[in-house]
């Protein structure tokens, strides 16, 4: 307590101890307001949305467990025979894989080739690099479901619909995150085949692509994660792939059936999760970076 | 320019063997990749059938899409049986000009139709002839009630589709002639949204910018029920065709679903994180029930999620909501206690060495360490979920999604459906920068 006296007698010391009250003060000010913002949003986000729903919150918690429970009952009722319902629903889990692999190969492909014009440190033109990074912010922008309800309208019900919508959304997000690898890379090998005469493809391909491209495949494996969920959805509305009939059976309400492709999204979607993440260890533990 | 003798070359490559003279099985794996990933796209392709798909494509159906994203048509009917010709926005019943407009103009019994750059129609009798921009020679087509119209003079030219019902002339994208038994249709293309702020109904409509903005500051009310800046708002917010107000709700509702979903499952996450992590609760067990449910959340996806809670809260966004701070509380979950095991004990065991309650201990000793993430990860979230309720807005949790899927189900609207794909991307594109901004706030200002 008498240190504390004695501190507050000198001015100096006095004009600290008030900045930091000051500051906390501010600071509690900050967390208080920002406490009260999310509340606001919560409260009011659940009041507008719970009018705009047709059934009310309370009246749905208590059927909530009604809907997994009869999946589970009919689940039960088919006995041995579901095995044979989700090895029939095989082909369409490996359309929906197909669809994400593919989808995430054109994306990766297009997305590294956009992502070195898009990186200031390698490519000297201004105008030329916001271009490119304005490309990339709307194909990231487009929902994938926009895309792929056009497409469907066009092409008619079709999984190359969902293809073509992943990849364009995929381009966009990959571009973005191969860029900034990019400019995190190190120049001196550019400036070695610059000096040596190499043309930019020539730079790009020896002094830029080997030192990003284990960064590139991970996030591409990362990509593939997301993308097999999104094939599944992109299904729902006419895609193709299990999305598709997951939606057929959900409208016909066969228990089973909605069980076994629950059962297989889920199962494929867990196993590449772990796929992938072995395959990121295994590429980042050859290079050390990231 | 120093040349380096071959000696010194094979010396240089006998130190670091496989550098300069890289053994041939090290070159052919990256060729042998690039193979297969050919192979891969070109046989999965094949699967898809995509010649016969593309082959197929409604070509016409996306055309039309683009047209009347951008532009809207003005049809000029009339039926054979009668004397005049009606004029509608885009062959709507409800919508019906009561003015000629000015590139049409009926000189006894001459009926002129200007086109603008597709050329222009002059009807005399039972004789409609087309003049293409800068031609002389025109394509006559003689027509009558009941008749089948007949080209009689001029070669049939490719834009021309004859048959044993009606002749379809469809000149340049932007024009339409159209001859039938019954009736004769003319469509002429204009650049722009039509009625955009105020529809047919409106007392408004028509009115240009600065009579409106006139209108807005003058006295005499237009509806004695209100002013002027108020009936010029609520014309706009009802507009009937565009349905402004609709759609601005159901994009609040999807906003909502976003912020709310991610919130929420913030906030759950983190006292669950604090369970999950190794370093903080001591019961393995009690970690592993808490991870598995994090598994399992995660694993469902919110497509899945949406399909149980629209079940059972019906159609809407609080079901939405429900499937997005679901899943995202497994991930969410799952982040923060990986980032809570990476925090640094020194922190919490000097807050305890000062007499620190464990509560205190974990708020002042982990939670500042793990705050960065979470407040990132939080906005990433944000950002995405802006995305993902659109989409699980179409498969029935309302909002913006269910609204472009109505759109696009009626296979006419298509500006609307331009108008709200415009809408989304500006509010993904915002959410994207404000998410940046708020990042480099909170955590810059933070440290």
């Amino acid at each position: 307590m008498s240190a504390q006296a004695t501190l507050s007698q000198n001015p100096r010391l006095r004009e600290i101890g008030d900045a930091y009250a000051r500051l906390s003060r501010n600071r509690s000010l900050y967390t208080l307001l920002l406490i009260v913002v999310c509340a606001v949003i919560i409260v009011g986000g659940f009041m507008v949305a719970d009018e705009a729903n047709s059934g009310s919150f309370w009246g749905g918690l208590s059927n909530f467990f009604d809907y997994p429970a009869d999946i589970i009952t009919g689940t039960y009722a088919a006995g041995w025979g579901w095995f044979a319902i989700v090895w029939g629903y095989m082909p369409f889990l490996v359309e929906t894989i197909n669809i994400a692999i593919l989808s995430t190969i054109l994306g990766f492909a297009l997305g590294a080739l956009l992502s070195f014009v898009a990186s200031r440190n390698l490519v000297r033109n201004r105008v030329l690099v916001f271009c490119m990074r304005r490309i990339m912010d709307i194909c990231r922008a487009f929902p994938e479901l926009v895309i792929a309800l056009v497409l469907v309208l066009s092409l008619g019900p079709t999984p190359l619909a969902a293809v073509i919508a992943v990849a364009f959304h995929t381009i966009g997000a990959l571009a973005k995150l191969f860029s900034e690898v990019n400019e995190n890379a190190d120049m001196k090998p550019v400036d070695g085949l610059k000096s040596v005469g190499a043309t930019w493809g020539q730079q790009m391909r020896f002094g830029v692509l080997p030192q990003v491209l284990p960064n590139f495949l991970s996030y591409g494996l990362l990509r593939l994660e997301i993308n097999v969920r999104a094939s599944a959805i992109l299904g729902f509305v006419g895609a193709g792939g299990l999305g598709a009939e997951l939606k057929k059976v959900v409208d016909w309400n066969y228990a089973a059936d909605i069980s076994a492709i629950i059962v297989l999204l889920v199962a494929a979607v867990i196993g590449i999760d772990y796929l992938s993440g072995w395959a990121r260890r295994a590429l980042i533990g050859k290079t050390g970076t990231i | 320019m120093t040349k380096i003798p071959s000696s010194d070359i094979d010396a240089l490559a006998a130190r670091h063997p496989g550098v300069i003279d890289r053994p041939l099985r090290q070159r052919f794996v990256p060729i042998a990749v690039a193979l297969v990933v050919l192979a891969y796209v070109i046989g999965s392709l094949a699967s898809f059938d995509v010649l016969r798909v593309l082959a197929g494509t409604r070509t016409d159906l996306v055309n039309l899409f683009f047209l009347d994203s951008y532009a809207h048509k003005i049809h000029v009917v009339r039926q054979l049986d009668k004397p005049d010709f009606v004029f509608s926005l885009e062959g709507s019943r409800f919508a019906i000009y009561d003015e000629q407009p000015s590139w049409f103009a009926v000189t006894g019994e001459e009926t002129d139709i200007d086109l603008g750059s597709a050329g222009r129609v002059h009807i005399k009798g039972d004789v409609l002839e087309y003049y293409p921009l800068h031609e002389e020679a025109a394509y006559r087509i003689k027509f009558g009630p009941g008749l089948v119209p007949q080209l009689i003079e001029g070669q049939a030219p490719e834009w021309m589709r004859a048959s044993d019902i009606q002749i379809d002339m469809r000149p340049s994208l932007f024009a339409r002639i159209w001859i039938t038994k019954s009736k004769i249709e003319i469509h002429r293309y204009f650049i722009g949204w039509e009625n955009f702020w105020f529809d047919f109904e409106s007392p408004l409509n028509g009115k240009t910018f600065s009579e409106i903005s006139a209108l807005a500051v003058s006295a005499d009310r237009l509806d004695p029920s209100m002013a002027n800046w108020q009936l010029i708002l609520s014309e706009f917010w009802n507009n009937q065709e565009w349905q402004h107000g609709e759609v601005y709700y159901a994009l609040l509702q999807t906003i909502i679903m976003a912020l709310v979903g991610t919130l929420v499952a913030g906030i759950l996450a983190l006292p669950l994180a604090f369970a999950a992590a190794a370093n903080i609760n001591p019961v393995a067990a009690a970690r592993f029930g808490i991870r598995r449910i994090f598994d399992v959340l995660r694993g469902l996806d919110t497509l899945i999620w949406s399909l149980i809670f629209i079940r059972a809260f019906g159609l809407g966004p609080l079901s939405g909501i429900f499937a997005i701070f679901t899943t995202d509380t497994g991930a969410l979950g799952k982040l923060f206690s990986e980032a809570i095991e990476n925090a640094d004990r020194k922190q919490a065991e000097g807050i305890q060495a000062t007499g620190a309650s464990p509560v205190q201990k974990y708020r002042f000793g982990v939670f500042p360490q793990i705050l960065p993430v979470f407040i990132s990860q939080l906005l990433y979230f944000m950002e995405s979920n802006t995305r993902s309720a659109t989409v699980i807005g179409a498969l029935g949790a309302g909002g913006i999604g269910l609204k472009l899927l109505e759109t696009m189900r009626t296979r006419q609207d298509w500006e609307n459906t331009a108008y709200i794909i415009a809408l989304i991307i500006l509010v993904v594109i915002a959410m994207d920068n404000m998410s940046g901004w708020l990042r480099r706030k909170l955590i810059e200002g933070a440290n």
